[in-house]
């Protein structure tokens, strides 16, 4: 299931990377940006203006021309003019999906942190299942934890399954938090 | 006459050489001699007793047979139990089982292609799985490369101020369309600081002031964040992840290391990590970005998920793939991998490391994140001429890149120690803290290291035209301008004042680079080490650059400058400086040589370079090899104790097998399995009473001849599967490795037969082979073990691990050090 997931991921990633290719151009996202380095008498100057990229020159560009006609190509000269293109559909795109994903990550994490143990206490608080973190799991050999948990059918298999994948995901979490910040074994 | 030979090659076998060294008085002096004539065959056979013998496989019956390996040979019942073959966490696997695995699977499905067209098609799928998801690694991560970059740009310019149109945009996108003035770049009404939104004023001190403060309170923001969703989700995320995937491309299994887990998280964590003004980069941690995508897109092949060392190959190739999307440098990246991450590189993975990484790089640039189709912020984009006097300050970068490598490893290494093994690892989240805050308190006031470590980089890179206002660029104007000057290229002149308070200032923050990354790489965060290397390469360089620029100008008549540098002429580049300081800072570090060359040469896009930049690497590369062989990757391996045996090293020392084999003298005997005479409950009690990761199977205990070699881990499998599915297998049932079940009273339980998940063909050394031919084997064959014979009788085995422990104790280091096997 995690496998489909990720290929669908994958696709969109790639149809999206296809897509912003394709889309129509804003009109803002093309520049033509000109520096001119200070010339005699006129101080230094920055022109911008989106026009395309047969017209990225200074003739078209620098609008108001500082100087009489005689000079201008002198000062075009020193002048250059570079075309710039960006997407800003991907750049909102890739913000927006990054601020939400890093959003619930963190609400996950306070999730699990702080809310999943009082749920927990709250719904077990009267059975007697042994509910903790450092069960083993699978491997006990002890029928009776077997009986006990076949016997709680009033939950749909799926959260089950759930149940027992995010348990097993904890473990190995924890496994690699003692290894790499407790024991200093790995990436020290 | 045939038999002169014979006694002439024995003549020889009795050289010194190999018969140096210590070993065990196990035989006598006289039982030598008589076993190296061998020419008597009446007394070889006394030992040999008939009736334990298994025949050896006859030539008729194995022609129709393919395959050497234990998979051929087996009953098809027993082929089919889940889990024999895998590997347990934290161990090596077998090359040669996996080799010979993909091998007798490519050639069944050649085989079945002739058959029909659907097997044919098959056999052209699997032919081209390789390609497809070598596409599909450049795509995604090229695509996560790019999605990278433009968040690190955006939140990092997040602590400076924030877009009020599009608060998408970070600084730059936010001034695209509006006027700026040629003095102040990157100064327009959309875009404002935090001071500005918070008190209305943007000069004066209070605003000064409250800027400081919004810029160290993001800081801290990030990098908590970043070390807390490290810790709570995803440990292994933390670091540059290089030398753990280095250890994993020698053969080892790190389980989760290259999941989907520590995938999300290092990717959102890089990224804020990045943007906390930390000093790290992300070079490092886009390679395991990569690699992990590769080992996740490895599960929609078939070929690739069953088959450990295929997959390391398709890793082999993401390494390259994130070197390429780091510096926007496909050769560059593919040389990388060769040179410094795999551990072997067949011909067929360069060619794919290479579409892998070009498909990469071409996505990296269609989504554009810098705006204008570079693939690198610090693109450079000079060609000026350089002179063959220049050598000489360039072979001194080379020598400050060496001095610096050294030096930075030894401290790094020895920081790293004390936060393995003293209290100070105990609080990795307040560590983090402590050293943001540090860093953004120190690095605020000086704008160089308040700009993001790419963004320094490329202004270093950057040669001074009329066209730049930058303070690095402030050179007092001579008085007789040329009004018709033609292009942008300016002669040399002297400094003015802006740029003595840059020089002052790129001094400082010199000295703050080089100390502060000593305390960052290595810390609870994904950090790289490329940037701040280069960072400081690159102040240095210009530093030395302009100095001699100045030098050339003011004392032009000197003889080292007169042929070439006449006034008003435009000979020293400080970009170069730069550029070639930074590329020796990094060789020195990680003593890189061609692939480092080639990075920087792809960068610059000119061949006429590449004599400085090899100039420099290899003196800095000589100059911190005098101090330590190893780069800093090779160090963090070594401080981990993981079992990387270095393909690079030669083994010098004389020793022969038998000083290093297990068991020695005083070690219990070695724990091995006879062919048929164990029950089940010993088999178990003897697998449950050691630690060792497999066992030797004999023909019996007294005459120690091999049959095969059996892993621990196949044996509790197979065990436990036959307990629960086969019926009447119990404790007291016979265990058998030989081809057929040996004779048993009528009454006896059931016989377990366990040929199928034996190695019938280990290799075997003799006690007298030198260690460096037994080390070259291992190496080149990717063993994990090898088993010590005399005269034909098992006598020991050998680990890797063994191997690592006993080059340590040479070297004269603790060969406990040596965690894992």
């Amino acid at each position: 299931k995690m496998k489909s997931v990720f290929v669908l991921e994958i696709f969109s990633l790639a149809c999206f990377v296809l897509l912003s290719q394709v889309s129509a151009k804003n009109a803002e996202d093309v520049r033509c940006k000109c520096i001119c380095p200070p010339y005699r008498d006129v101080k230094g100057q920055i022109y911008k203006n989106n026009v395309t990229l047969k017209d990225c020159n200074c003739l078209h560009v620098v609008d108001p021309m500082p100087v009489d006609g005689k000079d201008v190509e002198a000062y075009c000269l020193r002048c250059e003019c570079k075309y710039e293109e960006r997407s800003s559909g991907t750049i909102k795109f890739t913000i927006i999906m990054y601020l939400s994903i890093l959003g619930l990550l963190l609400l996950y994490m306070v999730y699990l942190t702080l809310l999943e143990p009082i749920l927990k206490r709250r719904l077990f608080g009267h059975s007697q299942l042994i509910q903790s973190d450092d069960d083993v799991g699978d491997q006990q050999p002890f029928a009776n934890a077997h009986n006990v948990l076949s016997r709680s059918h009033s939950r749909p298999n799926v959260l089950n399954k759930v149940e027992h994948a995010q348990q097993r995901w904890r473990r190995q979490v924890q496994e690699q938090r003692k290894s790499v910040f407790d024991r200093h074994v790995v990436l020290s | 006459f045939i038999r002169f030979p014979l006694y002439v090659w024995f003549e020889g076998m009795e050289n010194p050489g190999y018969r140096s060294g210590s070993f065990d008085g196990l035989h006598h002096p006289s039982d030598d001699d008589d076993d190296d004539e061998m020419v008597d065959i009446a007394g070889a056979t006394l030992d040999f007793s008939s009736t334990d013998d298994v025949p050896p496989l006859s030539t008729g019956s194995s022609a129709g047979m393919n395959g050497n390996g234990p998979s051929k040979l087996v009953d098809p019942l027993e082929d089919l139990v889940p889990g024999v073959g895998t590997y347990e966490d934290f161990n090596t696997i077998d090359w040669v089982r996996e080799k010979s695995k993909d091998r007798d699977r490519h050639r069944e499905i050649t085989n079945k292609s002739r058959q029909s067209t659907v097997a044919l098609l098959h056999s052209l799928c699997d032919a081209f799985s390789g390609w497809l998801l070598m596409l599909l690694v450049g795509l995604m991560s090229g695509a996560l490369a790019g999605g990278i970059d433009i968040a690190a740009h955006w939140l990092s310019d997040l602590k400076g101020g924030v877009c009020l149109t599009d608060f998408w945009f970070n600084h730059e996108h936010c001034c695209w369309m509006s006027n700026e003035t040629f003095q102040e770049r990157d100064r327009c009404p959309e875009w404002q600081s935090w001071a500005e939104l918070i008190t209305g004023k943007s000069e004066g001190a209070f605003a000064y002031i409250m800027n400081y403060m919004m810029y160290i309170f993001w800081a801290l923001l990030f990098s908590l964040l970043a070390v807390t969703l490290v810790r709570a989700f995803a440990p292994y995320a933390c670091g540059s992840g290089i030398p753990e995937i280095k250890t994993i491309l020698s053969g080892f299994i790190i389980r989760g290391y290259l999941g989907k887990w520590t995938l999300i998280i290092k990717t959102i964590t890089l990224v804020l990590a990045v943007s906390s003004g930390l000093s790290l980069g992300k070079e490092g941690p886009l390679v395991h970005v990569a690699c992990c995508c590769a080992n996740i897109l490895c599960h929609l092949f078939t070929k690739y998920r069953k088959n450990e060392a295929k997959r390391r190959e398709v890793l082999s190739a993401a390494a390259a793939v994130g070197v390429s999307v780091a510096f926007g440098a496909p050769i560059g990246g593919v040389l990388f991998s060769l040179e410094e991450v795999s551990y072997y590189f067949p011909l067929k993975t360069l060619w794919r490391s290479f579409f892998a990484a070009l498909v990469a790089a071409f996505t990296l640039r269609s989504i554009n994140p810098f705006g204008n189709s570079r693939l690198v912020l610090f693109y450079v984009e000079f060609h000026a001429p350089w002179h063959l006097v220049e050598l000489a300050p360039f072979v001194l970068l080379g020598i400050f890149g060496g001095l610096w490598g050294a030096l930075f490893i030894r401290a790094n290494i020895a920081w790293c120690r004390r936060r393995k093994s003293t209290r100070l690892g105990h609080y990795p989240v307040i560590e983090v803290l402590v050293v943001t805050a540090m860093t953004a308190l120190l690095a605020f006031p000086n704008s160089y290291t308040r700009m993001s470590g790419a963004e320094l980089i490329s202004e270093l890179f950057n040669d001074c035209s009329l066209l730049d206002s930058s303070q690095l660029c402030g050179y007092k104007q001579p008085a007789n301008t040329t009004d018709t000057g033609v292009g942008n290229s300016l002669a040399d002149r002297p400094a003015g004042e802006n740029l003595y308070t840059a020089l002052w200032q790129l001094a400082l923050a010199l000295i703050f680079k080089m100390l502060i990354t000593v305390i960052t790489f290595g810390m609870k965060v994904p950090s790289g080490l490329f940037i701040p290397s280069m960072a400081v390469g690159a102040i240095a360089g210009r530093l030395l650059g302009v100095g001699m620029e100045q030098l050339a100008y003011y004392h032009h008549d000197w003889v080292i400058f007169k042929g070439w540098c006449s006034q008003g002429a435009d000979c020293i580049t400080p970009g170069l400086y730069a550029m070639v300081g930074a590329a020796a800072c990094l060789g020195g570090v990680t003593r890189m040589t061609v692939s480092l060359v080639v990075i920087m040469f792809e960068l610059t896009g000119g061949l006429e370079y590449i004599v400085p930049l090899m100039a420099a690497t290899m003196t800095s590369k000589w100059v911190a090899d005098a101090f330590g062989r190893e780069g800093i990757y090779e160090a963090h391996i070594r401080l981990n104790g993981y079992p990387f045996l270095e393909p690079k090293e030669e083994f010098e020392h004389s020793s022969l097998a038998v000083d290093v084999m297990r068991p020695r003298r005083s070690d219990p005997a070695l724990a091995v399995l006879t062919q048929d005479g164990m029950t089940v409950g010993e088999v178990e009690t003897l697998v449950e009473s050691t630690h060792y990761s497999g066992f030797p199977v004999v023909v019996s205990q007294e005459s120690q001849r091999l049959v095969g070699f059996v892993f621990r881990r196949d044996l509790l499998i197979s065990i436990d599967n036959a307990r629960k599915r086969q019926e009447g297998i119990v404790s007291t049932s016979q265990v058998f490795f030989s081809e057929h079940a040996p004779s048993q009273p009528p009454d006896a339980p059931p016989p377990l037969r366990l040929r199928g998940i034996m190695d019938l063909s280990p290799f075997t050394v003799t006690d007298h082979t030198p260690m460096d031919i037994t080390v070259d084997i291992f190496r080149k064959l990717g063993l994990r073990q090898c088993l010590v014979t005399h005269n034909g009788r098992l006598l020991g085995i050998i680990t890797k691990k063994d191997i690592l422990k006993h080059m340590a104790q040479i070297a004269n280091r603790d060969p406990d050090s040596i965690l894992f096997n």
